[in-house]
């Protein structure tokens, strides 16, 4: 068993919980050393040293790592990584933002958006819109790999109680700087880990009656909202709203697709949900194909009426 | 300033791939192929700055089949001025391929170099950000909004809970997501003006770069099926299916 060096992605001061599902891919590689890099992080040091599963955490604090920026982050791990065998981290924006960098530094390939660990190093993924599933063996001597957080149980935050030590790396590379952030407000559940996901199509027709329809049921079943690539291109709802290959990958216990046809694209991103349930007028609609639950029925008027009687 | 955009030749993004039957990989035989649709927002970025006055250039480059030269003569049909084909017929991997566009960039000398985030065959998104490392370079992924202004780049990208803006020193390197821009349909007297445009075919070799892939694929398998549901006849009987799943 190797040594593995773990991307612990946070904000505000808390871990996100796709980080957790990361620990549990790379507990089946090895010793899991997570690396929490930012500025004023001891708390989040902390609670990494907590998660059962980890080790030993690495950190590095230093106003460069403040926004995770991959031009100072990547050759600090890039670094670290003489002493690890494998770099883990959740495919997250920002997973996917940093560790391909971190892999070039290496000179080696990287494994993207793992579903399962087969072996010392091989491993399954999706490809072509998840219409195919790859297993892959890397013949590089150090792993770089990005995990779908879906795919992997989460480890539990508390239990642990690893040591903390402090590192550090060149700091700021001065090829690129934070200039600010636009972060949709929401008091809704995280879509990416909701256990009751609802979501909206270009069916709804425009932002005014997405929000009047599909915010009342969200609200009755206490979901997250998700949309479709045709709802996010309309205007409907923000980018970050977008379940499919090219948005967000969503596993949750219920999924409740609301005038929404299926396309390819949108399935890649949410046919692994424990159960779907569609809403939709046409019944040849290729969402019918993979839902538990269908209901052929005018979104308009069935959405109020199942809002009433829930 | 010169501007280089990377562009790949995919399965079409409307086609549902199918796995082979002996678990090699995904049946591409007499399959309709197109640019990458990443690329092509791409490409439109590079035209809209040259249309700005920003960009006097722009470079188009595949590494590929030799039927990928009609993945370029696309690009250059919506605009670009001349394309580079580095013709191979090995399976090549982003790091490879972020070699080879590392060698181009050192001669052609781009302020900037556009890449799609992500391909929709390998679904890997990772080219751009190894290039971006292989040279040096500072990286704008997943790009929403793009403005050059002097020497540097400012960059508002698609991040999980929403946007977050860069300002990158240039030369900087970028990879496009999907609402960046609305790429344009290529016209029919572009697309015969596209076909004297200059083409220019390479080998890997001639950069120097060795593509032996460094992941072997072990099998391709088709994804695991979901069961067929069933219809509810009214909403009576969704609630009491909601009912039964604990959500309602």
């Amino acid at each position: 068993m190797g040594k593995v060096l773990l991307w612990v992605e946070h904000e505000s001061g808390a871990i996100k919980d796709a980080t957790l599902s990361a620990v549990t891919a790379a507990g089946q590689l090895g010793d899991v050393v997570a690396l929490v890099a930012g500025e004023g992080v001891d708390g989040v040091a902390q609670a990494a040293a907590q998660i059962a599963g980890v080790s030993a955490v690495l950190k590095a604090d230093d106003a460069a790592y403040a926004h995770a920026l991959a031009e100072n982050v990547a050759p600090l791990v890039a670094g670290l990584m003489a002493d690890h065998d494998a770099f883990v981290a959740p495919a997250t924006t920002t997973g996917k933002n940093v560790a391909p960098r971190v892999a070039a530094l290496l000179d080696v390939a990287q494994v993207s958006d793992i579903l399962s660990v087969e072996g010392p190093k091989t491993f399954t993924r999706p490809i072509y819109a998840g219409n195919a599933i790859a297993t892959v063996e890397s013949s590089d001597t150090k792993l770089v790999v990005t995990v779908r957080a879906t795919a992997f149980a989460k480890a539990d935050a508390s239990g642990g109680s690893a040591s903390v030590e402090a590192v550090s790396g060149a700091g700021d590379a001065g090829l690129s700087s934070f200039v600010g952030a636009e972060i949709a407000k929401s008091e809704r559940p995280e879509l990416t880990s909701a256990k009751v996901i609802v979501s909206g199509g270009r069916a709804l027709k425009d932002a005014e009656t997405f929000a009047a329809t599909i915010t009342p049921l969200a609200d009755k079943l206490g979901a997250a909202i998700g949309a479709s690539r045709a709802a996010v291109d309309a205007g409907y709802v923000p980018n970050d709203y977008q379940v499919g290959q090219t948005g967000k990958i969503v596993a949750p216990q219920v999924y409740v697709a609301v005038g929404i046809s299926g396309a390819i694209q949108h399935l890649a991103g949410m046919k692994d949900s424990k159960t779907i349930i569609a809403i939709n007028k046409d019944e040849d609609a290729p969402i019918f194909q993979v839902a538990d639950v269908g209901l052929v029925a005018d979104l308009f008027t069935a959405v109020p009426e199942l809002v009433g009687k829930l | 300033m010169k501007i280089l955009v990377p562009v790949k030749r995919v399965i079409d993004y409307n086609v549902k791939p199918r796995v082979k039957a002996d678990g090699t990989g995904v049946d591409l035989a007499n399959v309709k192929m197109s640019m990458n649709p990443f690329d092509e927002i791409a490409v439109e970025e590079a035209i809209r700055l040259k249309e700005k006055g920003i960009a006097t250039e722009i470079v188009v480059a595949s590494i590929g089949p030799a039927k990928a030269q009609e993945t370029l003569r696309t690009a250059l049909a919506m605009g670009a001025d001349r394309a580079i084909l580095v013709a191979t017929d090995d399976a090549v991997e982003p790091l490879a391929v972020a070699k080879i566009l590392k060698a181009i960039a050192e001669e052609e000398q781009p302020a900037l170099v556009i890449l799609g985030k992500q391909a929709i065959d390998d679904d890997s998104n990772q080219t751009g950000q190894m290039l971006a490392a292989l040279l040096g370079r500072p990286q704008g992924t997943f790009a929403n909004a793009v403005t050059v202004e002097g020497d540097k780049v400012i960059v508002a990208r698609e991040i999980d809970g929403g946007l977050e803006t860069v300002q990158l020193a240039l030369p900087a390197i970028i990879t496009t997501d999907l609402r960046l821009n609305q790429p344009r349909y290529a016209s029919l007297p572009n697309i015969m003006k596209a076909k004297s445009k200059p083409l220019a075919t390479k080998a890997p070799a001639d950069y120097g770069v060795d593509t032996a892939p460094r992941l072997r694929t072990v099998t391709v398998a088709e994804p695991p099926m979901r069961q067929a549901g069933i219809k509810v006849a009214d909403i009576d009987d969704l609630v009491g299916k909601l009912k039964e799943l604990g959500v309602a």
